[in-house]
């Protein structure tokens, strides 16, 4: 029986390639005994170990040696956007530049409140000229208000947008698309006669892109009824539908099918639309998605960009889930209507009938 | 066939076998071909050039694993095995740092690289607890130890270098190291188990 420190000799002798054809063989023969062998293969797995642990220091060495040949800095210039540059160098000096900015507020402070400027109302002469001034503003811009408010609305003062809505009950509310009336100052809505109504806007949905109008303009007169209703479940792919809006100073009747039951939107898709293929343009936005019965089955909402004929709408189901959001908040109630009278008609009599009930939304 | 200009990207059978070789001059070529790529992920993804190095580096450690452990198939590019193991590794970097955002910017496609870091963290943790047990041998064993087992000096070389009388001592000597050695790497992957 071999010692430990001999069979620990002839391994590394043998792995090492010291041995001559008569020892390997002969150490080949001692292996045959299992137990000599598993201390061999333990051996063998140690001697491993520590050079493998050699190479990988020797690897960290040698890459540290090429990399410091690497000229990082016009690297990071050939292959990083300006942009993500800059965002690195604000990660990696934002709190430097948290503390100078503090720094910049609390002496701006100092110096403001050295100058004397919260010592109460000043009695500094300009300073009530200035306030005179200001008074002269106002009041010239309210004159021109009263103008604006007293003339007609007319060609010669083109609405900021124009889009179109539909009347949801016989009393004057409307629906059209939040980006519509989104920053708008006023809003007028003109039917198919031309004439105009003031408007105001009772309720946004920023998510679904919804806003509900109610014209309260003493010239308007109510609908007796409305001839659509709106539809409370969802669509079909391939149900034709059509709408009537006005991407011009005309109501225009444009045609098309649902083409997938959901829409798109920054890059996912957008289960509260559908995709419809109906070429519209920009002014149809907020016009109504009817069905060939005469459902209203969503509303007109985006375009996507580069791609003909792709229109999005918001689905019926989320415009009703919208007005029932806000039907308890109202002063004036808006009843949906439940009776279609479309239902029974062709295309032809079905658009003109419902054109009445369409309205061009300018917003100002 | 033209003799291939020193920096070029070297194709991925020349490097397996550089690798396998030792070649230092293999390991240049790859180092400078593909480190760009990884620094435009890290860089672009909420790192700097010093995370980008360390990614690199221990990406390109992966690979030598897995080269020499001999089971290295050419399945994918070698460039696009690189990018999805940086890619991993910086993922967890990121999740350390409580950093990661839920999305990266991709530059390359991805392969499978689950096993290979597995096996790499084994690696690696045994390597520490090498390193470890080295430091705490002490000299002249550290020495002994890694001049005969890594730097394969022969014993003859090891005698002179720390002036025995015979080369019967230093084996002795060595023999103690070793076994010394052995004790304190085991013992410490025998904690390091218990404490999983």
């Amino acid at each position: 029986m071999k010692s430990e420190i001999e069979i620990i000799t002839l391994t590394e002798a043998y792995y090492r390639a010291e041995l001559s054809m008569e020892e390997r063989s002969a150490f080949e023969k001692m292996r045959e005994d299992p137990e000599i062998d598993s201390q061999v293969v333990s051996h063998y797995n140690l001697m491993k170990q520590i050079s493998d642990y050699g190479n990988y220091q020797y690897l960290r060495a040698d890459m540290e040696t090429i990399h410091d040949q690497l000229d990082v800095a016009s690297l990071m210039d050939e292959l990083i956007p300006a942009e993500t540059k800059i965002r690195t160098l604000w990660r990696k000096n934002r709190i430097n530049a948290a503390v100078a900015a503090s720094v910049a507020i609390l002496a701006a402070f100092l110096t403001v409140l050295s100058s004397g400027y919260f010592n109460g109302p000043t009695t500094d002469p300009n300073y009530n000229y200035l306030n005179r001034k200001v008074d002269n503003i106002v009041r010239s811009q309210q004159q021109i208000n009263q103008k604006i408010n007293s003339s007609s609305i007319e060609i010669e003062n083109p609405s900021r947008f124009a889009a179109t809505g539909f009347a949801l009950s016989t009393n004057g509310y409307i629906m059209t698309n939040y980006h519509v009336v989104n920053g708008a100052d006023s809003i007028y809505v003109q039917n198919f006669d031309g004439e105009s109504f003031k408007a105001n806007v009772i309720y946004t949905d920023v998510i679904y892109d919804i806003a509900i109008l109610l014209i309260e303009d003493n010239n308007f007169t109510p609908f007796t009824s409305l001839p659509y209703t709106i539809k409370k479940s969802g669509s079909e792919m391939g149900d034709e539908v059509y709408t009537l809006g006005y991407p011009r100073d005309t109501p225009v009747y444009t045609k098309g099918y649902i083409s997938a039951q959901t829409g798109y939107k920054d890059g996912i898709s957008d289960t509260t639309t559908y995709q419809v293929t109906l070429p519209v343009n920009p002014g149809n936005s907020g016009g109504p998605v009817l069905d060939s019965r005469g459902n209203i089955i969503g509303i007109v909402s985006a375009k996507q960009k580069q791609v003909e004929g792709a229109t999005f709408a918001i689905k019926s189901e989320y415009l009703v889930k919208s007005i029932q959001t806000m039907q308890d908040s109202l002063d004036h109630s808006l009843v949906l209507n439940k009776k279609n009278s479309l239902s029974g008609l062709n295309k032809t009599d079905q658009v003109k009938k419902m054109k009445k009930y369409i309205f061009m939304v300018k917003s100002y | 066939m033209s003799k291939k200009a020193k920096d070029s990207v070297p194709d991925d059978s020349e490097i397996i076998l550089g690798i396998l070789n030792g070649s230092k001059d293999i390991l240049e070529r790859v180092y400078k071909s593909y480190f760009p790529m990884i620094l435009k992920l890290i860089v672009s993804n909420n790192g700097d050039e010093d995370e980008a190095k360390d990614i690199f580096q221990e990406s390109i450690i992966v690979l030598y694993n897995k080269i020499k452990c001999g089971n290295f198939q050419l399945n994918s590019k070698l460039n696009t095995f690189i990018y999805s193991v940086c890619r991993r590794l910086w993922l967890k970097r990121l999740s350390q740092k409580g950093k990661y955002s839920g999305s990266l910017t991709d530059f390359s496609e991805l392969v499978a690289v689950d096993e290979d870091l597995a096996y790499h963290l084994g690696k690696e943790k045994q390597f520490t607890q090498m390193a470890e047990a080295l430091v705490l041998l002490g000299e002249p064993c550290k020495t002994i130890i890694i001049d005969y087992y890594i730097n394969n000096h022969s014993m003859q070389e090891i005698c002179d270098k720390f002036g025995y009388t015979n080369a019967d001592n230093v084996k002795t000597q060595k023999y103690k190291c070793l076994q010394r050695l052995k004790k304190l790497f085991f013992k410490n992957l025998k904690n390091d188990r218990n404490e999983e």
